[in-house]
């Protein structure tokens, strides 16, 4: 059954991923732009979506995963449901947002960005900067932007998010 | 001309020259490591930067075009400060396991870090850890001994249009890798092996043999028989400090006799066998309609090539087995019955320019009756590391013959280790036989040469065949797109997997740079393979005795059913990438 | 498709139409509400704001008010901003539930008091341009953030939108505008300041078919946003700007790179495109003439060294962003291999300005040598953070002590760092210097894009060099050895001294390896990663040796080395510090002192903020 329903995803991701490719002639310089949209789309750039993209713009996988793999955008894991993205920018991290940082990692027990908790909730990432410079340190869970942002804060949202989804 | 000075040198060369060019012109030495010349200028390691005036910082100049006037200093103690500098950290991120490295003596690394003295290492820190991948049959990739020069990754997507390994990450875990990492087994890499001869250390090298092979010969109950690819005696000498170019046959024989091989066999009488199949089952098709153009089958790379990219093309590719592993099934065969062999007693060894040729002779077609045509396969290279391991002395070593009754061979044999080789082998025996009588013309040199595609139009017994020969598989895709498109206007076509053909393969000494910038390495192997073929006394296939009896004793004729049985072989259709697995 | 005639028509009409947005004190029957809709105010829910408000307005009937979404009004920390014009009156801090009385207000000609905005002594300020923070800038590049709605063409028209525009294309030859960016004295906003007269001059020279006009909008510098306000506060100015750099070099299609982390500056980009497209501002025969020009949209996907002119130029080729080798120069050859105009969004932000005031006006602002404004994100350890713009040669204590307020919290000035990574750290011996390209570069740190962040003296040099280190670490691209490991051994030498267990030869070493990689790099962004620690070494190398050799932290940061203890005499046994606690740490009777468990103690630093004593220290 598994196997199956692992089948129906990646046609699915197929099906998704060829109609982006409608979008875009077939040329090699669309790639980047065509991996912004694949991210976007699915969260992630799944491996099948990758295949498509090679044979469409006749470029090879190694290329293809060279390039995913360069920019921080692009990412091969789909996230948790909560995303937690704390600001790294200078502005934050003047005001603390090292701390910040380290409690993720801390209560979430993974120890590098983009990595997700076992149950799938939770994963974050170390941010250049959200542009909220104004409300330094800050941290966001999916959209939800944490201005003025404490380790309390920090605690807290994690608490309701975890809580949240037990139910 | 452009007028400028190096290191106080009055120096004029051609516009577009860089310095590193000028400078090597007027005998000035400028230390390089990810410069390949025409394959990979990208001036990334920058040991090569100097001094130009009125620069802020220093230029690479492996890249840096002359001008008018410029005045650059290449070894001013700054300059030779940052070279250290660069080299030591190189070093910083590489396992420094020399003495038991692959390379060892043959490094450009370490070659550098002998030239300047590196006793120690001044910015030691965390390196990299990767997983060794020796999945496939043919090549290992270790990459913890990459400097990350990205010669190999440059070499195959440049040079042969396959971009299997590309630069993938950012910043210190930067590094060269396939699609998700996997292993070159499951991924569209071909096998050819040029990705080896393009690195400067030991982060990619063949995938060893040789302790197999040693162990077979230590086995009392077998009968180990070698054979040795046309390509190897004009670059085996070159492990021993010989010339490039050096045709070492005789030493070679006597070498692998004292070895202990039972019998030394020579691939290229196999090759002659390859061309008396080939070329009547060209007349075949070009008379009764097969597939054409119809396509060379001995380069193994090109095979796989064709397998994974090409499946709609594969009735184009000659049935024939290449020319070593047909020798392997007529030894396990015909020869075996003849001298009342146990053909299970016998183990074949190929030494081989190439490591492609580790994975053909592990494709389960290629045996017979449940019969491996070749058990093992050794590179040029690793046949050198032999004769060391044996304590010969290559170079003092008196010359010998290949053994009787499968020891002769033809000139056409010969120059199957070159690009166009087999082409000009298969067409002087396919022109006597649709012409019905011995042709004087031997050479024909129109498919010989440097040109990227050669091609020509023979008039043979009053019909026009055209001929094309490619090397390298940038070429063959040119090839295989005409095919697709219908537009491909030959009937034969030759094609092997590495540029310059056998002589280049990916299982060949392994150059440095330095040399590859400088010295026609490609030519002089041809001219030594070329210059076999012209004092040969038999320089047609057919006309090879051994052929002969061969064919009244055991094949009947070309193309018979127990020629197919032993000589020929099938393609499918092979998954580009595998990913998952 | 309109022609000049018709914008002319829109111009004139809007503009009566809008002059209370510039004209203070106008006596008008309309008011305009004016909600920052910039990153900052957006996250703290400024579109609730204005979604609210507009209900309001709805709800109750009120005539003549209009809720206008705005670009930056650049005193970000006083965000969620409502401007009411024509009084100008600031609102600062807005909530949701303030809508209501902020629209009662308005009706009736009052003001919410609780909601006005209070300058730097504490006095409340009744008008945006009352405030300290706005009294030395200059706006030029910003000179339409925060007045018009980014998302209207017309409001754009209406101050004089693509005014300039029909000036080259109807009066000027391709050599006059040249020559006018030239006589401005205009550099480049983005790195070293290079004449912009010169570069598009390099350009129009250039032989070639095709050529190509980029706007570099990849703003990476941790802590930078002026080229981000600018683009969702003004995009058609850059859009404007870009058509008459096409015009002058010889180019007919654009190019805006812009980073995917700025969704709105591209949906503000994408909506300006369009309208400019309706209005034949662009495509084919723009304003009727026989120019052609377009600029399409290349979003960035999160790598910092695309903001460097030719990795962006290899990542719009969809390639991985790394630099190329120059020579040769984008100029000759760029984008697809052709000549091609790179510059950055302020860069473009100051053209249209100097087509329609003259080169002469425009060289009056500023210094002999670096001429105009400049924008700076003012950032970290000061009171006032926002978007500030100054004429070149206004001193860094001006920015810092007059627009920034100072130092919150009672604390000392102890560096302010310019140009992001590839900067340096600015003491306060060299507050007094002018800001222009050649006095940075002079005191070891560069203009850059123009991050401007303040530290006090809680910061720790040491692991400031660090921070950017990292940063430079996880950026590089990887192509060139020193950048590659060279900076990552930089980072592990700070790291190892941060921690305390460096010694006086890892500074030297430090010192050596920086001077190294900056000589060796292949690009900008590798030749000026080692700044943040050559700076940090030539004006606080005391810290790096009390690292070292008296295992000692000044400001405390460095948690290996801190130690973070209640003093028993000043503890009052209040609770606080016990409470705020993220860890436990902290043990005490009430009314006792307390006392911190150093195993368990994570070193935050949150006690220390906490303690209404001053008991604990680090």
């Amino acid at each position: 059954m598994e196997s199956n329903c692992g089948n129906c995803a990646a046609l699915k991701v197929q099906e998704e991923t060829l109609k982006i490719l409608e979008n875009y002639p077939r040329e090699k310089d669309k790639l980047v732009a065509i991996l912004n949209d694949v991210q976007e789309r699915f969260g992630y750039v799944p491996q099948q979506a990758q295949e498509e993209i090679s044979k469409y713009l006749n470029v090879p996988m190694a290329e293809i995963y060279g390039v995913i793999t360069f920019y921080s955008r692009f990412t091969l894991k789909p996230k948790g449901k909560y995303n937690i993205s704390v600001c790294m920018g200078t502005a934050c991290f003047v005001k603390g947002s090292q701390a910040i940082l380290d409690r993720v990692k801390d209560r979430l027990k993974i120890e590098k960005a983009g990595d997700v908790t076992a149950d799938g909730k939770f994963s974050y990432d170390d941010v250049r900067c959200v542009g909220a410079c104004g409300l330094a340190p800050v941290f966001m869970i999916n959209d939800e932007v944490y201005g003025n942002a404490t380790v309390k804060m920090l605690d807290e949202a994690i608490d309701k998010y975890s809580k949240e989804s037990e139910e | 001309m452009v007028n400028l000075i190096i290191d106080g040198k009055n120096v004029s060369v051609e516009e577009g020259t860089t310095v590193l060019a000028a400078a090597q012109k007027y005998g000035i030495d400028i230390p390089t490591l990810c410069f390949l010349k025409d394959i990979n200028e990208v001036g990334d390691c920058r040991m090569c930067v100097v001094e130009i005036e009125g620069r802020r910082g220093f230029a690479a100049s492996c890249i840096e075009k002359v001008q008018e006037g410029m005045i650059v200093k290449t070894h001013t103690p700054e300059v030779l400060e940052a070279r250290k500098m660069m080299l030591d950290l190189i070093l910083s991120n590489h396992h420094k396991d020399c003495l038991t490295c692959i390379r060892d003596g043959n490094c450009e690394l370490q070659n550098l870090a002998k030239k300047f003295g590196i006793k120690k290492i001044n910015y030691e820190g965390s390196m990299n850890e990767h997983e060794i991948d020796d999945k496939s049959p043919s090549i290992v990739r270790d990459f913890n001994k990459c400097v990350l020069c990205r010669r190999c990754a440059a070499t195959c997507k440049n040079v042969q249009d396959i971009g299997a390994i590309s630069s993938a990450g950012r910043g210190f875990e930067s590094c060269i890798s396939t699609a998700y990492n996997c292993s070159l087994n499951d991924v569209d890499c071909t096998l050819c092996g040029q990705c080896i001869e393009s690195c400067p250390t030991g982060a990619l090298h063949e995938k060893e043999n040789i302790d197999d092979v040693w162990k077979a010969l230590n086995d009392e109950d077998k009968y180990v028989v070698v054979q040795t690819a046309p390509a190897v005696r004009v670059a085996l000498g070159e492990e021993f400090g010989m010339e490039i170019g050096t045709n070492v046959a005789g030493k070679m024989v006597t070498a692998l006799k004292e070895i202990g091989f039972d019998k030394v066999f020579d691939t290229n009488t196999g090759a002659d066998l390859t061309i008396m199949e080939e070329a009547n089952e060209f007349i075949e098709r070009l008379q009764n309609g097969g597939a054409l153009p119809m396509i060379t089958s001995c380069s193994p790379g090109w095979v796989r090539f064709a397998e994974k990219n090409y499946p709609e093309n594969l009735p184009h590719l000659s049935s024939c087995k290449s020319p070593h592993q047909m020798f392997g099934a007529i030894v396990k065969s015909y020869y075996a019955e003849k001298f009342n062999i146990p053909r299970e007693k016998i183990c074949m060894v190929s030494i081989m320019p190439c490591i492609a040729k580790k994975y053909e002779s592990s494709r389960e077609e290629m045996e017979v009756d449940g019969v491996r045509d070749v058990d093992y396969v050794l590179t040029t290279r690793e046949l050198a590391r032999m004769i060391k391991q044996a304590n010969i002395d290559f170079a003092s070593l008196a010359d010998d013959k290949f053994d009787d009754p499968m020891g002769e061979a033809s000139g056409a044999g010969a120059i199957f280790g070159t690009t166009g080789g087999v082409m000009e082998a298969a067409i002087r025996t396919a022109v006597d036989t649709l012409e019905g009588k011995s042709i004087d013309k031997i050479a024909y040199t129109e498919v010989r040469g440097e040109k990227q595609i050669k091609e020509a139009t023979l008039n043979v017994a009053g019909t026009e065949v055209k001929i094309a020969v490619a090397s390298g598989l940038a070429n063959a895709r040119k090839i295989m797109e005409q095919i697709k498109n219908g537009t491909c206007p030959y009937h034969f076509v030759e094609i092997m997997a590495c540029p310059g053909g056998c002589v280049m393969g990916g299982g060949q000494p392994i150059k440095s740079s330095k040399i590859r910038a400088t010295v026609d390495v490609a030519g002089l192997r041809k001219a030594a393979i070329y210059s076999i073929d012209e004092k040969s006394t038999i320089r047609k296939s057919h006309e090879n005795p051994v052929m002969t009896k061969l064919y009244e004793e055991f094949l009947e004729k070309p193309g018979s059913h127990v020629a197919h049985k032993y000589l020929h072989t099938s393609y499918s259709a092979k998954p580009k990438y595998e990913l998952g697995k | 498709m309109k022609t000049i005639e018709e914008i002319n028509q829109i111009r004139e009409a809007k503009r009566k139409e809008l002059d209370l947005r510039v004209n203070t004190g106008l006596d008008s029957r309309e008011k305009h509400i004016l909600v920052c809709r910039g990153t900052g105010c957006t996250s703290s829910k400024s579109p609730k704001i204005i979604e609210e408000l507009r209900r309001i307005i709805e709800e109750k009937n009120i005539p003549n008010v209009r809720v206008i979404q705005t670009g930056c009004f650049g005193l970000c920390s006083k965000g969620p901003i409502v401007i009411v014009r024509p009084e100008e009156t600031f609102y600062s801090h807005v909530k949701v539930e303030d809508c209501e009385a902020i629209v009662d207000a308005v009706a009736n000609g009052t003001k919410v008091d609780r909601l006005l905005a209070k300058d730097i002594d504490g006095s409340v300020v009744e008008r945006l341009n009352d405030l300290t923070f706005y009294k030395k800038q200059k706006r030029i590049a910003l000179q339409n953030c925060g007045v018009i709605d980014p998302e209207e063409i017309d409001e754009y028209i209406a101050f004089d939108g693509y005014k300039a525009l029909s000036k080259v294309l109807t009066e000027m030859t391709p050599d006059s505008v040249i020559e006018e960016i030239s006589n401005s004295g205009l550099r480049g906003r983005g790195g070293a300041g290079f004449p912009m007269g010169k570069k598009w001059a390099f350009v129009k020279m250039a032989q070639g078919d095709q050529k190509y006009v980029v706007c570099n909008a990849d703003e990476g510098d941790p802590g930078a946003f002026m080229d981000r306000s600018i683009l969702e506060g003004d995009p058609h100015c850059i859009l404007e700007a870009m058509t008459i750099a096409g015009f002058s070099v010889g180019a007919n299609q654009g190019y805006i790179y812009v980073r995917a982390e700025y969704p709105i500056a591209v949906q503000r980009l994408k909506i300006a495109i369009n309208q400019a497209r309706e209005y034949g501002l662009l495509g084919e025969n723009i304003l009727g003439t026989d120019f052609s020009f377009d600029i399409d949209i290349r979003l960035g996907a999160g790598a910092f060294v695309c903001g460097e002119e030719t990795a962006l130029l290899e990542s719009i080729e969809g390639k991985r962003g790394q630099p190329r080798i120059k020579p040769p120069y984008p100029a000759n050859v760029g984008l697809y291999g052709k000549p091609t105009l790179i510059n950055n969004v302020e860069t473009y932000a100051n053209v249209t300005k100097i087509i329609l005031n003259g080169a002469e006006w425009y060289a009056s602002i500023g210094t002999e040598t670096s001429k105009g404004t400049k924008v700076f994100a003012l950032g970290g350890n000061v009171v006032n953070v926002g978007l500030v713009e100054v004429p070149m040669g206004t001193t860094l204590r001006e920015i810092v002590f007059d627009i920034g307020g100072g130092i919150p919290n009672g604390r000392q000035f102890k560096a302010a760092q310019t140009g992001g990574p590839s900067g340096g750290c600015i003491p306060a011996e060299h507050l007094d210097t002018p800001i222009d390209y050649e006095s940075l570069a002079k005191i070891g740190s560069m203009m850059g894009s123009g991050g401007l962040i303040v530290m006090d003296d809680s910061k720790c040099m040491v692991d400031i060099a660090k921070f950017y280190l990292d940063f430079t670490v996880s950026e590089s691209c990887g192509k060139c050895t020193p950048c590659r490991i060279g900076t990552k051994r930089m980072h592990e030498i700070l790291t190892k001294i941060c921690e305390g267990n460096g010694t006086i030869e890892d500074v030297e070493k430090l010192d050596v390896l920086a001077n190294g990689i900056k000589k060796t790099a292949i690009c900008g962004l590798g030749q000026s990663a080692p700044n943040p620690v050559l700076s940090t070494l030539k004006y606080f190398r005391d810290e790096y040796v009390e690292h070292v050799s008296e295992q000692k932290c000044r400001a405390g940061s460095c948690k290996a080395l801190a130690n973070i203890v209640i003093d028993p005499e000043k503890c009052k046994g209040c609770g606080l510090c016990k409470r705020n606690c993220p860890v436990n740490a902290i043990t005490g009777e009430i009314k006792q002192p307390h006392v911190i468990d150093q195993s368990i103690c994570i070193k935050c630093g949150t006690c220390v903020d906490k303690c209404p004593f001053k008991a604990i220290s680090k």
